[in-house]
């Protein structure tokens, strides 16, 4: 069943390309005014790329300016609006947004067998409320910057910053009512959409992930909305909510603001433990070891992740039994994340691994994401987070799950699905150094950072004490190591658009709906609605049949 | 003081040694299990790379070893989890006996006041061998008290009495930190705690101590500049019009809506600032709001000074006719620890018996 | 969330244009349904962190707060909780009209539910105007005049009275809004085939709506007025 679709769709014709999502139309207008989903995908990929060298730009600037412990190259002010802009624009404006924006509006509806999302015009929506999110934070940016970081503590951001926190705060909410819109897409998208044959049980691993995902975007966002919306109330109307003067408790916004932030850091996670699941699979040829138990792990953990964001609180004067249960509920979450880790490890036993670009990937998400696991239960444990709590410590163990994590699983998906997503395929050498690249460039930036939290350097410092020169000098240069690693991706994806080898429907010789259309596919996905009947990553019962 | 390169911090109180060995217990378990899944990784990637002849016959396995993982890793959780919660109450609930400061941290500074009256700016003095608990209050934004050698930490809060308490085993300097983020010179609102020996210290609170008012003292004076003895009398005097303040710390106050409290210095400030909040029974509620009147400090020297008002035996009140007046209490509720009632006297001693929360009160 | 048992039963009369993604009618009918429940689950958390929030101070300062409600008026809140139930029943009579294929009623329908929705709204900007008459609108640096104790946490209350009534009317708003958009289809007899789909959901919205005022109402006027009564 494989063979059919690809071969008859994805016939090489040198005379004329046959009509795909990318040469039916070309106009801007084609661009802007899209409801496909691929297009769409793409859009996002545009965007989530600018705001993440946007925020990139930041992080460099301030590692720079951390080098000396002594402020040279900026003042505080400036140093403090860095590190918010750097926080704002790659939670809001790239982690959340990023693997479901890009991958997951392009693969799902091909996933599921669909022709698009079950509404393609809120997808639409979605982008361009995303977009004017985040021309809120480059009008903020380019007016003068805001200083709060990017948890917003109230008093801070309600009263005493005289920062654009306003504006900012209306970005964000903007923003927040895309993220719902794609989680309530891709809720209904599964739902409804799946062509016949595609039973829950045969869902790639990718669609159950985002599904999750979606779950608690359209959860938790909505808290995110109404924490900000009084935060706004606040300030614009004078309202005093959590104004300690009028007996308002300024440790409630932490409650409902960690009600959502902390679900939103497996937003940001979970698309990327979807991606890590498709390409372990594809290439150790092999089933994802325990399928079932990996796709409940992701509703574990969405579920959990709404009943823990007390640890982010215990010193801030909750009572220490209500730190108990969180920090209890906080070890349970490592369970369902510790069965992932496990069984994307076996997924290699008995497999046929190779080492393309996307495996490397996977294997550096593989140890990063185990240290940034490892490191939050050091964050669970009371004991030891009222030591760490706000020190660099934090900043190192989120850095491991969200750039170790996700951004690693970002770019391996990106390289995987490249060849799907352009119809070109990438400089194979290149991505290979560039992925090693990655993964030392990023442990020196970061794990000097757990050395450094643990003696005591608070985060969201601008100047410090000389005795951390050392650390944070092996930090910086980690750093640049970092940053240029990350500029070779974009060359040379870039480039390959124009001069890469046309990519055959299948490069990989991968199972999954995606693989059997074209690459890239046509505008409404396959020639004709595919019959599904044969389970996920079936790479075993396909082995004899796939090399035709 | 962190000038020198280090890998490790300097440990300098009872906490640092409990606090170490549960994290160097987790930083060998997570190298253990980091080293075992990396070993597992590169061990099968090798193996069943695709140049290698080996077996690739598909199994069908069930979900045993996931369950046996699971199995084994949930009871580890618990145990972290338990270690963690048991140096966490060693952390959070201060010794009886612990000596008493009161912090107000502001825009960029700590301010600090011992028992005696002695004030200090962004460094604080304190002896070796001995508990020392703060009481800490923000004037404006929410700040955090960090001493890395002593691995203990506390938000302070604006609106609301947080406290943490060390016992300090090193004499030196030791850094303190804002560890929460409070604007603009955040990165600068750093002290230090001097731990000397008690010889040294008392030396030290010897020296010119005298310059600076007990808190006590200044409460009185507080209290008779906003003649609060008015209504608060003693409670075996007529007109009293409010309830006595004789005793009242850590004494259960009935209210009227039939609860009780603990009279803890959460439940004073509160009753001076907000007193319509938590009415006692059988008291009209006629006393004014005194938020935005009373510093910060000037509430916790009134309070310092209300704690030094012994039990029935009380004397002093001078009493000035006027109106207002704060805090409130039932006369019946016996004080815990009656003591001198002369608001010269150091408060220190009587100071938070052990069921105070923690300055966790909601 | 059963979607499907909201399914009317006579889509075979003539199916409406199916739009080009969507395999049949029946596909697109349960997609949209289940898109509206989906949304309004995203309401209930965020009206529900608001009335969380409400309810935490509540009970931190339940006698600012009882001597506060006092101020609302109890009558005008009956009032307007009667005429937004009413609302709420011409607009499932809309629904039920656009089931059984009369167009025009259904215009009619969603005329009354909107002029019942002005009608609350009225009353609501009168309540707004009485509170800034009287000083008790905590609104940008209005002065705040309140006799009785506590006025901050007093303050905290009208915030939330403000905000939460003021997001709730919002949504009125844009209920009333979109129902207007449908009245033209209406009378153009667009809904005699039955193809209800559009109905239901700004009904199931509208609903969504009412519910809210069922708790935003109890909440701010009713609970523990008596508590301050002796006042």
């Amino acid at each position: 069943m494989t063979g059919e679709i690809a071969s008859t769709t994805a016939l090489p014709n040198p005379e004329r390309e046959p009509k795909n999502y990318l040469n039916a139309a070309w106009t801007v207008r084609s661009w802007l005014l899209t409801v496909d989903h691929k297009r769409i995908g793409l859009l996002y990929l545009a965007g989530i790329t600018f705001f993440f060298l946007l925020g990139g730009a930041a992080a460099g600037l301030f590692r720079l300016e951390l080098m000396t412990p002594q402020s040279d190259l900026m003042e505080s002010e400036t140093y403090n609006k860095l590190f918010t802009l750097h926080g704002i624009i790659m939670i809001f404006f790239f982690l959340v947004p990023g693997i479901p924006g890009v991958l997951g509006n392009f693969l799902i509806p091909i996933m599921i067998g669909a022709r698009d999302m079950a509404f393609p015009k809120l997808n639409l929506m979605s982008w361009y409320l995303f977009m004017i999110g985040g021309c809120f934070t480059l009008y903020v940016t380019v007016a003068g910057g805001v200083d709060t970081g990017w948890t917003f503590y109230t008093p801070y951001s309600s009263t005493y910053s005289n920062t654009y926190v306003m504006a900012t705060a209306v970005g964000i909410f903007i923003t927040g009512f895309s993220s719902i819109l794609t989680g309530l897409n891709f809720i209904v998208t599964v739902h409804k959409m799946r062509c016949p044959g595609m039973t829950w049980f045969r869902l790639p691993l990718f669609v159950w992930a985002n599904y999750a995902t979606a779950l608690i975007m359209v959860l938790g966002t909505p808290v995110l909305a109404i924490t900000i919306l009084l935060v706004a109330l606040e300030r614009g109307l004078k309202i005093g909510i959590f104004d300690p003067r009028l007996g308002g408790d300024p440790v409630l916004f932490q409650h409902l603001f960690w009600f959502y932030s902390h679900p939103a850091v497996y937003i940001m996670v979970l698309p990327a433990m979807g991606v890590i699941s498709e390409l372990v699979a594809a290439f150790s040829r092999n089933r994802i070891f325990g399928y079932k138990l990996v796709a409940f792990a992701s509703l574990a953990i969405a579920v959990l992740g709404f009943l823990v964001w007390g640890h982010h609180m215990f010193v801030s004067g909750q009572s220490l039994y209500a730190g108990m249960v969180f920090s209890v509920l906080s070890m349970l979450i490592a369970i369902p994340s510790a069965i992932k880790v496990f069984n994307w490890t076996l997924t290699l036993w008995r497999g046929e691994v190779t080492f393309s670009t996307p495996m490397l990937y996977s294997i550096g998400f593989l140890g990063l994401f185990t240290i940034g696991g490892l490191t939050g239960l050091f964050l669970a444990t009371l004991g030891i987070d009222v030591h760490v709590h706000d020190t660099y410590f934090v900043v190192a163990h989120f850095h491991y799950v969200m750039v170790g994590g996700t951004v690693m699983a970002y770019l391996g998906g990106i390289h995987y699905w490249w060849p799907k997503m352009t119809g070109r395929m990438y400089p194979e050498g290149w991505a290979r150094f560039s992925a090693v690249l990655v993964f030392v460039g990023f442990n020196l930036t970061f794990f000097p950072q757990f050395i450094l939290g643990y003696l005591g350097m608070p985060r969201r410092y601008h100047v410090y004490d000389e005795g951390f020169q050392v650390l944070n000098v092996m930090s910086t240069a980690g750093a640049s190591i970092l940053g240029i690693a990350y500029l070779f991706p974009i060359t040379y994806l870039i480039w390959s658009l124009k001069y890469g080898p046309k990519a055959p429907a299948n490069p990989w010789n991968a199972v999954g709906l995606e693989w059997m259309t074209s690459s890239p596919p046509p505008t409404e996905n396959f020639t004709e609605t595919p019959v599904v009947d044969f389970e996920a990553y079936e790479y075993h019962r396909n082995a004899a049949d796939s090399h035709g | 003081m962190n000038t020198e390169f280090q890998i490790f911090p300097d440990a300098a109180s009872t906490a640092a040694g409990k606090v170490d060995a549960l994290y160097l217990f987790m930083v060998v378990l997570s190298a253990v299990l980091s080293v075992f899944v990396a070993g597992l990784v590169t061990y099968l990637a090798i193996r069943y790379r695709r140049a290698n002849n080996v077996n690739r016959e598909h199994v069908d396995h069930g979900n045993t070893i996931e369950y046996i993982a699971m199995a084994i890793s949930f009871p580890i959780l618990m145990g972290i989890f338990l270690w963690g919660a048991k140096v966490c109450f060693f952390l959070f609930r201060a010794p009886e006996q612990a000596m008493p400061i009161t912090v107000v941290a502001k825009q960029w500074m700590w301010k600090f006041q011992h028992a005696d009256g002695r004030r200090e700016i962004d460094t604080l003095h304190i002896p070796t061998g001995q508990p020392v608990k703060l009481t800490m209050v923000s004037q404006d934004v929410i700040h955090s008290f960090f001493v890395p050698a002593f691995r203990t930490k506390q938000d302070v809060l604006p609106g609301r009495y947080t406290s943490v308490w060390f016992e300090a085993t090193q004499p030196g300097e030791y850094r303190l930190y804002c560890a929460e983020y409070c604007g603009t010179n955040h990165s600068r609102m750093i002290g230090k705690v001097i731990v000397q020996s008690p010889e040294d210290f008392a030396r030290w609170m010897a020296g010119d101590a005298a310059s600076d008012e007990p808190p006590a003292e200044t409460g009185r004076n507080l209290f008779e500049q906003y003649q609060c003895g008015t209504c608060h009398r003693p409670a075996n005097e007529e007109g009293a019009r409010g309830p006595t303040l004789e005793g009242l710390f850590q004494s259960r106050v009935p209210l009227a809506g039939g609860q009780t409290v603990v009279a803890d210095e959460t439940y004073m400030r509160e009753s001076i600032l907000r007193p319509a909040q938590k009415q006692v029974a059988g008291y009209q509620q006629i006393m004014p709001t005194y938020e935005g009147q009373v510093s910060e400090e000037g509430v916790m020297h009134l309070i310092a000074y209300i704690k030094t008002l012994g039990a029935p035996a009380a004397t002093k009140p001078a009493a000035a006719p006027a109106p207002g007046s704060p805090a409130a209490t039932e006369p019946a509720a016996p004080a815990t620890e009656p003591t001198v009632d002369t608001p010269t006297a150091a408060p220190a001693t009587e100071d938070n018996a052990a069921n105070e929360s923690e300055g966790n009160a909601p | 969330m059963s979607t499907t048992a909201t399914l009317p039963t006579h889509t075979a009369k003539k199916t409406p244009v199916v739009a080009h993604h969507f395999d049949d009618w029946t596909q697109q009918y349960d997609a949209c349904v289940l898109g509206m429940w989906t949304f309004l689950v995203t309401e209930v958390m965020f009206f529900g962190g608001a009335i969380a929030v409400y309810m935490i101070y509540r009970w931190q300062y339940p006698m600012a707060f009882a001597y506060a409600s006092q101020e609302l008026s109890a009558p005008l809140g009956t009032f307007n909780t009667f005429i937004l139930l009413t609302s709420s029943l011409t607009v499932a009579l809309g629904v039920r009209y656009a089931h059984t294929g009369e167009s025009r009623k259904v215009g009619w329908m969603l005329i009354s539910t909107i002029v019942l929705g002005a009608i609350f709204l009225g009353i609501k900007a009168y309540e707004y105007y009485t509170k800034f008459e009287h000083n008790l609108a905590p609104l940008l640096n209005l002065p705040f005049d309140y006799a009785g104790p506590d006025p901050g946490p007093t303050k905290i209350f009208f915030g939330l009275y403000f905000g939460m009534t003021g997001i709730h009317a919002l949504h009125m708003i844009i209920g009333v809004v979109l129902m207007a958009l449908y009245i033209p289809a209406a009378f153009r007899n667009e809904y005699r085939d039955g193809n209800s789909l559009g109905i239901e959901i700004i009904g199931l919205y509208w609903h969504f709506v009412d519910l809210v005022w069922i708790f935003l109402f109890p909440l701010l006027y009713l609970v523990d007025r008596s508590l301050a009564a002796p006042m």
